[in-house]
């Protein structure tokens, strides 16, 4: 195949990606979307291996084979749970592997490299490395290696963003002296600096956000090889992942109602609450047993389960199914509340929840579940805490006030269970806690519900 | 010049067909959705073939191999882990 009838392979490969995006709307036919990017895929890489081939056929091979050995064990034995830290990984997989493509596309143009080209090849490296270091620290900071709250420190922003500058000013030295080759090893240090300090500041509730946005930067970066290239199939499938990750980071901060910037500068959870200790108005919240819960489950008709994080750290989600086996088999209705950023990245508790087999049918988004809580008689909150939090839509002096969350307060009871009285992570104090309707269960969400189940099995 | 213009008009059109794409999947697939897109962008692995195909020296050869291995590394997880998640969605009567 000669370089010119690559074009109508890849033509196939760009509508075959494009309908995969159309049948990932829903859930019947997302499975033939998969399906039809993964020919996409094979298609390309086949049809680009006999327009252009190399001399380095054995290489290559290598290198297939160290991908697929390093791919498939994660592919197969990856736990549902840490979806989101594979996902933080793989965007430093492929943000590095654009950010290395674009370093090697310098060196072999150079000395013929024009200044257009150079421009967008050194912003597309900047844009890949910092990705990659970005992700490296989401992954750290999902996985649990480091700590998940932003790291605050005097003057973290100049320090940020002067990374950044020295990086785009030494780019703009390397556009106008091409020749200056050495330049781009440091302008890559400079911008994998950035992206380290720059997620460093970021905390673990505002992954979503996070994940999301270098999601997009990895598409934006293929995108720009294209663009280099004169390679249409790159230009549109990096387009259309750096739309589709910018679509989420936004539908991402609109359901917290946070800017980009406040979600990439604002450091939630850094400041420490005002008014804390001795100033504090000791408020009483009503401590409850698995007992006093079972009585009043024996006693409802509808129940709405809410879960957050605190569920996939508990891995509570098959005993939450269990227990909503158990309240369907006496005919109660249940459904299940989804907060758009409970979780650690878009979608997380769905994920969750269809592992322990709960039919999807059965989740609720916050917007339909919230017309139907001043009908619910019990809401169990399973693991989450900001997103049921009734401060953001009363106190506008609250952190929170503004974001969307699950009304779950408008319920008859509503079942908070708890580790203990800390606030969530933008460390706010819960109105809820104080609500007279609400039955606090501290413990272990996984272990409240075990006894809670045993308790309604005995009685 | 003229290619270029007509590259950026690509890079356009398809940003907003991918957003008007997105808009419409639903929240419940948000996450196999975000790990398909990260396999889509795994289609820089063209762009290393592309440019491994006469290397002038044997740095620009090595930086390619290795985006091969990278990209491949989530080619191969990023499909199978989205069809893992995909398995998992049932609907009520499918499941009793």
């Amino acid at each position: 195949m000669n370089a010119s009838l690559v074009q109508y392979p890849y033509f196939l490969a760009i509508v075959l990606f494009v309908l995969s995006l159309k049948w990932m709307s829903e859930v019947k036919t997302s499975r033939r979307g998969n399906w039809a990017a993964t020919a996409a895929m094979i298609i390309a890489i086949i049809a680009t291996l006999l327009a252009f081939r190399t001399q380095r056929i054995d290489l290559l091979i290598v290198a297939f084979i160290v991908g697929t050995v390093i791919g498939a064990p994660i592919a197969l034995k990856l736990p549902m749970a840490a979806v989101p830290q594979r996902t933080a990984m793989s965007h430093a997989f492929g943000s590095l592997a654009v950010a290395l493509v674009g370093a090697a596309d310098y060196y072999q143009r150079v000395p013929n490299i024009d200044t257009l080209t150079l421009s967008i090849l050194s912003a597309e490296m900047i844009l890949g490395f910092l990705t990659f270091t970005g992700s490296c620290i989401a992954f750290a900071k999902l996985q649990g290696l480091i700590s998940g709250l932003p790291l605050v420190y005097r003057g973290r922003i100049v320090a940020s963003l002067s990374s950044l500058g020295i990086a785009v000013a030494l780019a703009v030295y390397l556009v106008l002296n091409p020749l200056q080759g050495f330049i781009l090893p440091i302008m890559a240090g400079f911008a994998l600096l950035f992206g380290f300090l720059l997620v460093m500041a970021i905390g673990g509730a505002d992954m979503p956000t996070v994940i999301a946005i270098l999601n997009s930067y990895a598409g934006i970066s293929a995108a720009a090889l294209g663009i280099v290239l004169d390679n249409k199939l790159l230009i549109v499938a990096g387009s259309l992942d750096g739309a589709s990750g910018f679509f989420l980071a936004l539908s991402m901060s609109k359901a917290m109602n946070r800017s980009f910037t406040n979600v990439l500068f604002g450091g939630v959870g850094a400041t420490v609450t005002k008014g804390g200790g001795a100033a504090a108005v000791v408020r009483t919240t009503q401590s409850y047993e698995v007992e006093d819960v079972a009585a009043v489950l024996d006693n409802a008709r509808s129940v709405v389960i809410a879960p957050g994080y605190g569920m996939a750290v508990s891995h509570a989600q098959y005993v939450a199914k269990e227990l909503a086996d158990i309240l369907q088999g006496r005919g109660i209705d249940v459904k299940y509340g989804i907060h758009p950023v409970a979780g650690r990245m878009p979608g997380h508790m769905n994920v969750l929840l269809a592992e322990a087999q709960v039919p999807y049918d059965q989740l609720w988004e916050m917007d339909r579940i919230n017309s139907l809580f001043p009908e619910t008689d019990v809401v169990i909150v399973v693991g989450a805490n900001d997103v049921t939090n009734p401060a953001a839509k009363t106190k506008p002096d609250s952190p929170l006030y503004g974001m969307p969350i699950l009304e779950v307060n408008k319920a008859r009871t509503v079942v908070f269970i708890k580790r203990s009285l800390n606030p969530g992570f933008s460390r706010v104090d819960n109105e809820l806690f104080y609500l007279p309707n609400t039955m606090m269960v501290f413990g272990d969400a996984k272990k409240v519900l075990t006894e809670l189940i045993a308790s309604m099995k005995k009685g | 010049m003229t290619t270029l213009v007509v590259n950026l008009l690509i890079f356009v059109m398809a940003a907003f067909l991918g957003t008007e794409l997105i808009r419409h999947v639903t929240r419940l697939l948000h996450t196999p959705l975000m790990s398909l897109t990260n396999a889509i962008s795994s289609i820089s692995v063209v762009a290393a073939l592309i440019v491994m195909t006469e290397p002038k020296n044997s740095l620009v050869l090595l930086l390619a191999v290795v985006a091969v291995a990278l990209a491949t590394t989530n080619i191969v997880s990023g499909y199978w882990i989205t069809e893992r998640i995909l398995r998992m969605f049932r609907r009520q009567k499918e499941t009793k």
